[in-house]
């Protein structure tokens, strides 16, 4: 592999020279800047635009992206996301906007945000919602902060917040972060929360509990309408992290479930760039009794016409700067308009049929941790595969060797090696089937060739990585040496 | 391992002269995974049975360490926080966490001998 950034190839003179020398005087920089703002050398690489171009071509071949390879990665959904996205949220017209625009001059804009809160109410049975936040986590940090400030507009000072030994990390984190003390509750043996454990915790000091349905196991939480009751007769309340919601399009909704608070992340369910990809967008919903606590502003309408409405009694304040990643709601946007109810609902129940289809047919080469119908995700355990010294992780840098994206490892926490496998809605029978293949493939490696997977990747740019340099001492920063 | 005592939570304790060195098992290593951070208590602090002494965080997960004795830790492995591969690579001796001057020697009796630990360890892989 060639490992040379751009700055260390090229040499004197290989650059393409197509600007002429203009017919007008040049000002020499010191004449107009002051010496000490000059600097002596600016090392820019020279170098002939098709060594540019193949550098750069090269470089980009060195991703593992979802455009070009299936992507399993469990709990993160990584479906297809539609080019069309980026081409309407690339229109001149919401490019060229600016923050600091007049109202009248930006109602398209907050049109498109105020349709977007419709839906997601009509989706979600949430009453209103908030588009601030840059992510999925600063929207579980919003929808934690509105808990905590409707508890102080109570009088009522809690200091308990209840998650799963199952949940997502992000949860225990968040309420932390708000200032809670963080109780576990155990499952129980079917994968599910234990109810007679979780009776135990609830008391006048819980907080909320904050869950994930169907939870990180790919199981529904069946008894959610008693954890709700359990809850809300204490005063407590329910957080809903939407990180899984992609199953439940259009078949039921967190409100339904009993749940106060919830975020989208759009990045998952709603096809828009993941993670490094692009700017993030963590939609924030609330019940009636939460609307008066949401940041401020909020898109409201009012005599047909629509406004940054600041008026917002208990708001827990500005969260981050102007509205938002707009161009993350115009994507989100697009893609609930172009699918519609009936494709909300197939995007559902494809993703769940496609995950079922998985586990049935890898059932008898890999344990399943738990052996229940799932939703959209199923969690396997390499445990067997593990007695014969090969581990999750050795599973799965191996898939990168057959063009495969290795599913989340050892997470959920309470499964033994774990590989969990989230399809998505977007896969063709076909890339499953090549899976499945795949995975029983290696799964008969383990017994011929141990060490073909212990070594794997063999065909990837990088192999194994030293992972505890990698951790402790990662080399983030190019100095340029003269 | 020779007058090794060990706890459900897969530390190791060995008794030299009325203190304890405490680490983590061979099993526990293998669990978490390459182990890339350690936090450990400062020296004099007093700890109490079954409290946190310290966290370990790998390339898996972060867990924390609990003393399974009562005392007050007289020393620590500062080596340790700048190579935590130690646990990696030698959990039973390069890998040492801390020791503890015993407030209360009855409390060994609570620990398992290699046999139990073993027979745990395997119960809890299946």
């Amino acid at each position: 592999m060639d490992k040379k950034l751009i700055f260390e190839k090229g040499s004197e003179g290989r650059k393409n020279s197509y600007v002429k020398k203009p017919s007008f005087d040049i000002v020499e920089p010191n004449q107009i800047i002051p010496e000490k703002f000059l600097r002596q050398d600016l090392p820019l690489p020279s170098l002939g635009e098709f060594e540019v171009v193949r550098h750069y071509t090269n470089l980009a071949n060195l991703n593992f992206s979802l455009d070009a390879n299936f992507y399993p990665l469990g709990s993160c959904t990584m479906k297809y996301n539609p080019k069309v996205n980026e081409e309407l949220a690339s229109l001149d017209g919401f490019i060229k906007l600016h923050p600091y625009q007049r109202e009248d001059t930006i109602q398209g804009a907050l049109e498109l945000i105020y349709s977007l809160e419709d839906i997601l109410c009509e989706i979600t049975g949430m009453k209103k919602f908030t588009f601030q936040a840059s992510s999925g986590a600063q929207g579980e940090f919003i929808g934690m902060a509105i808990i905590k400030k409707y508890h102080d507009s109570k009088g009522s000072r809690r200091s308990k917040v209840i998650v799963p030994d199952s949940s997502h990390g992000t949860n225990p984190a968040t309420a932390a972060l708000c200032g809670y003390d963080v109780v576990v509750v155990d499952s129980n043996d079917k994968g599910l929360v234990d109810l007679d454990k979780l009776a135990k915790l609830v008391d006048d000091d819980t907080a909320a509990i904050m869950l994930t349905n169907p939870n990180t196991l790919g199981l529904f939480e069946e008894n959610i309408c008693q954890i709700s009751e359990l809850i809300h007769k204490k005063g407590g309340l329910l957080y809903y992290d939407g990180a899984n919601f992609n199953p439940l399009l259009g078949i039921t909704n967190p409100v339904l479930m009993g749940f106060d608070v919830m975020h989208l992340n759009f990045h998952k369910t709603f096809s828009t760039p993941h993670g490094c990809g692009g700017p993030g967008a963590g939609a924030v919903g609330v019940v009636p009794e939460l609307v008066d606590f949401l940041p401020i502003p909020v898109v409201a309408k009012k005599n047909n016409k629509f406004y940054f409405d600041y008026k917002i009694k208990h708001t827990i304040g500005r969260v981050r700067s102007f509205y938002g990643n707009f161009s993350v709601l115009i994507k989100a946007y697009v893609y609930l308009l172009m699918l519609g109810k009936e494709g909300l609902l197939r995007v559902a129940q494809n993703s769940v049929i496609n995950a079922n289809y998985i586990k049935e047919k890898l059932k008898g080469h890999y344990s399943l941790a738990y052996n229940s119908r799932c939703m959209h995700e199923v969690v396997f355990s390499c445990d067997k595969q593990k007695e014969k010294g090969v581990s999750a992780l050795d599973i799965s840098k191996r898939l990168l060797d057959y063009k495969i994206h290795p599913p989340t490892m050892y997470f959920p926490l309470i499964v033994k090696e774990a590989l969990m496998v989230e399809p998505t809605e977007t896969e063709s029978k076909d890339t499953l089937d090549y899976f499945i293949k795949v995975m029983i493939e290696i799964d008969k490696e383990i017994n011929q060739n141990p060490d073909k997977l212990k070594n794997s990747p063999h065909t990837m740019p990088v192999k194994r990585v030293n992972e505890v340099a990698a951790a402790r001492f990662p080399n983030l920063k190019y100095t340029y040496e003269k | 391992m020779d007058g090794m005592k060990y706890t459900k939570s897969h530390e190791w304790v060995k008794i030299e002269n009325g203190v304890a060195v405490i680490g983590i098992t061979d099993y526990a290593k293998d669990q978490l995974g390459d182990v890339v951070f350690i936090e450990l208590p400062d020296v004099g602090q007093r700890v109490v049975k079954s409290s946190q002494l310290g966290t370990v965080e790998s390339t898996k997960t972060a867990s924390e360490i609990y003393t399974p004795l009562t005392g007050e830790v007289i020393a620590v492995n500062d080596g340790l926080v700048d190579n935590p591969q130690w646990v990696n690579e030698s959990p039973f001796e390069k890998g040492w966490m801390v020791k503890i001057k015993l407030s209360d020697e009855n409390q060994l009796n609570d620990l398992l001998d290699e046999g139990a630990y073993k027979e745990f360890v395997s119960k809890e892989k299946h």
